[in-house]
């Protein structure tokens, strides 16, 4: 009894016009993009308007895009109606130098430690979040280790010292 | 007795609360769990937990890797039942190269997967009987747990941390030892799950430890993004396996047991009603791949040569195998773009995958949902007012698992 993606497509047109966009269907799921300012509207929208009901944080979760200018950082939605059984996927980007973003914590109480464990590793900013500090990494720690300027070692290099690794 | 007509002085030494340190290694905690307690008496006022003590940054990790080198890593996720997430990996991948498994794999894999789910229901529910006093039923149901390890080292060779399967299927066929293992289980594991019911439910000092324990209702479980049996418990019949069928588990009869209160009595009799369950399904899988005859009993894997490593008597004597085999080792197959959300019902809720790929040779991110990090939250609230004794039985009772807890 799934909802259909245009459905969910149209009325978010309606109440939002142009400021909901990238509307893209990836593998059956429909995903979309808004402004940051408005990620709490749109989710308080999605979550009372009858017809729609996503109810249901199912992931919540951040994105580095280095190369992309002034969207760097997406903060990535995953929200579940359980009733009509239907997933959707909604984004909204942010510049790496002002990464504020509102919280959700108030709609979803799930939001809590998903956003916790965001900034943790992203650096995101939760607007309004009541206890917004690192929860897998150390206190201490002074970078956000997901971001795409720490990379992994590069496991082609060629100037290791065998010798440490007890060859050569 | 009703402690309302005792005026007590201010600074009364029975006014003043103790905080505790609960962990990280404490030995009534199963795994690395710290909790900071503020104890009033033996009553618990509050409390707080600090997660991460073994953060392995299994997502940096995964950015670095082809994608068969990511199954080890969902290994150690929930490591008491390891298949589910090896599977829960491969179909991600599946899903996003769009390969079609036979029907005989997606069987093999029900089989494996629900053999993963009572051993880990099996390990909640014995541990919870420890925590309220009975350890009989904990060693007892061990020996029950290694015939499925035995099952699974018959399969693919190792038993705890299994990295089974493999992207479009098994890496080999099942051999006739562990179709013979497994019918020895279907005959034995009934026998003695009725008598670890027998041991627990309808017990008297179980039954008063447990029931009334850490409630919580539909919709505060639903607002904290609780999934797997501990929604169930709560009254929400969720169930990822009914609700998007992966692996072919529409073609199967079974019911979805739930529960009323959210307590740890509903949960462990959730959990112990979704392992007849399981046993049903194993039972109809096994009847299923009993009918492929012929070269239909010889498929164990879909056609992937990106990524399904060919033959090794091909390897050493055709150079096209070879050369495959050495690119798929290597990392060096591209991977199509895409961004896919995957899930499956996992030991203690739903285990979702959500990987971007770039259309390079690894992927661009993969986070995990790791269902115990999302519901853990909730447990200060399960707990509040409630005796200590009854927090740590709350604690096991929700069947956290600390690798999974902090990837």
């Amino acid at each position: 009894m799934a909802i259909s993606n245009d459905y969910i497509q149209q009325k978010l047109t309606e109440k939002f016009g142009d400021q909901v966009f990238n509307f893209e269907d990836t593998y059956g799921m429909l995903c979309f993009e808004a402004p940051k300012e408005l990620n709490l509207k749109v989710l308080q929208y999605l979550y009372d308007e009858p017809s729609l009901g996503f109810q249901f944080l199912t992931d919540l979760c951040a994105v580095n895009f280095p190369e992309s200018a002034n969207r760097e950082l997406a903060v990535v939605y995953h929200l579940h109606n359980l009733v009509e059984n239907t997933r959707i996927r909604f984004k909204v980007f942010t510049p790496i130098a002002t990464p504020d973003v509102f919280t959700a914590t108030q709609l979803f109480s799930s939001a809590n430690w998903m956003e916790r464990e965001t900034y943790d590793f992203f650096g995101v900013n939760f607007v309004g979040h009541p206890n917004l500090k690192r929860i897998l990494n150390v206190d201490e720690m002074d970078y956000f280790p997901l971001r795409k300027e720490y990379p992994l070692e590069d496991q082609t290099r060629i100037d290791k010292d065998d010798e440490m690794f007890g060859r050569g | 007795m009703s402690d309302h007509n005792i005026t007590l002085a201010e600074d009364a030494i029975e006014r003043k609360t103790t905080t505790i340190n609960l962990g990280p290694t404490h030995p009534a905690t199963h795994g690395v769990f710290q909790n900071i307690m503020e104890l009033d008496g033996e009553r618990v006022v509050s409390s707080e937990q600090t997660v991460g003590y073994i953060h392995r940054a299994f997502e940096k990790l995964a950015e670095r890797r082809p994608l068969y080198q990511i199954t080890p890593i969902t290994d150690r996720l929930n490591y008491c039942s390891s298949p589910i997430n090896n599977m829960g990996w491969h179909l991600t991948c599946e899903k996003l190269l769009g390969v079609q498994t036979p029907k005989r794999v997606d069987y093999l894999r029900v089989i494996i997967m629900e053999l993963a789910r009572i051993a880990d229901h099996l390990i909640c529910n014995s541990i919870v009987g420890v925590d309220a006093g009975a350890f009989t039923g904990f060693l007892y149901v061990m020996q029950y747990r290694e015939l499925i390890y035995e099952i699974y080292e018959e399969v693919c060779g190792s038993r705890l941390t299994t990295n089974i399967g493999r992207i479009g299927g098994f890496e080999r066929n099942f051999t006739n030892t562990a179709f013979t293992k497994l019918e020895k289980f279907l005959k034995e594991y009934p026998v003695a799950l009725g008598e670890l019911e027998s041991l627990l439910t309808r017990n008297r000092i179980f039954m008063e430890r447990t029931i009334g324990g850490g409630p919580i209702s539909a919709e505060r479980a639903l607002n904290y993004g609780f999934t797997g049996p501990n929604l169930r418990a709560a009254g929400v019949d969720y169930d990822v396996r009914v609700h998007s069928p992966y692996s072919s588990y529409e073609d199967f009869e079974f019911d979805i047991p739930v529960g009323k209160t959210g307590d740890n009595y509903d949960r462990f009799l959730v959990r112990n009603q979704e392992m007849w369950q399981s046993m049903r399904i194993i039972q109809q899988a096994y009847n299923k791949v009993q009918e492929f005859k012929g070269t239909d009993a010889e498929v164990y894997h879909a056609d992937v040569p990106e990524y399904y490593l060919p033959k090794k008597e091909d390897v050493y004597t055709k150079m096209e195998a070879l050369i495959w085999h050495f690119k798929i080792i290597m990392g060096e197959v591209d991977m199509p773009k895409g961004e896919v959300y995957q899930s499956v019902e996992g030991g203690n809720g739903e285990l979702g995958f959500y990987m971007i790929s770039d259309g390079g040779r690894t992927p661009f991110r993969l986070h995990f949902r790791r269902p115990c990090f999302i519901y853990y939250q909730a447990y200060p609230e399960l707990v509040k007012d409630s005796m200590l004794s009854d927090a740590i039985l709350t604690m096991s009772s929700l069947n956290l698992i600390a690798g999974e807890l902090d990837a």
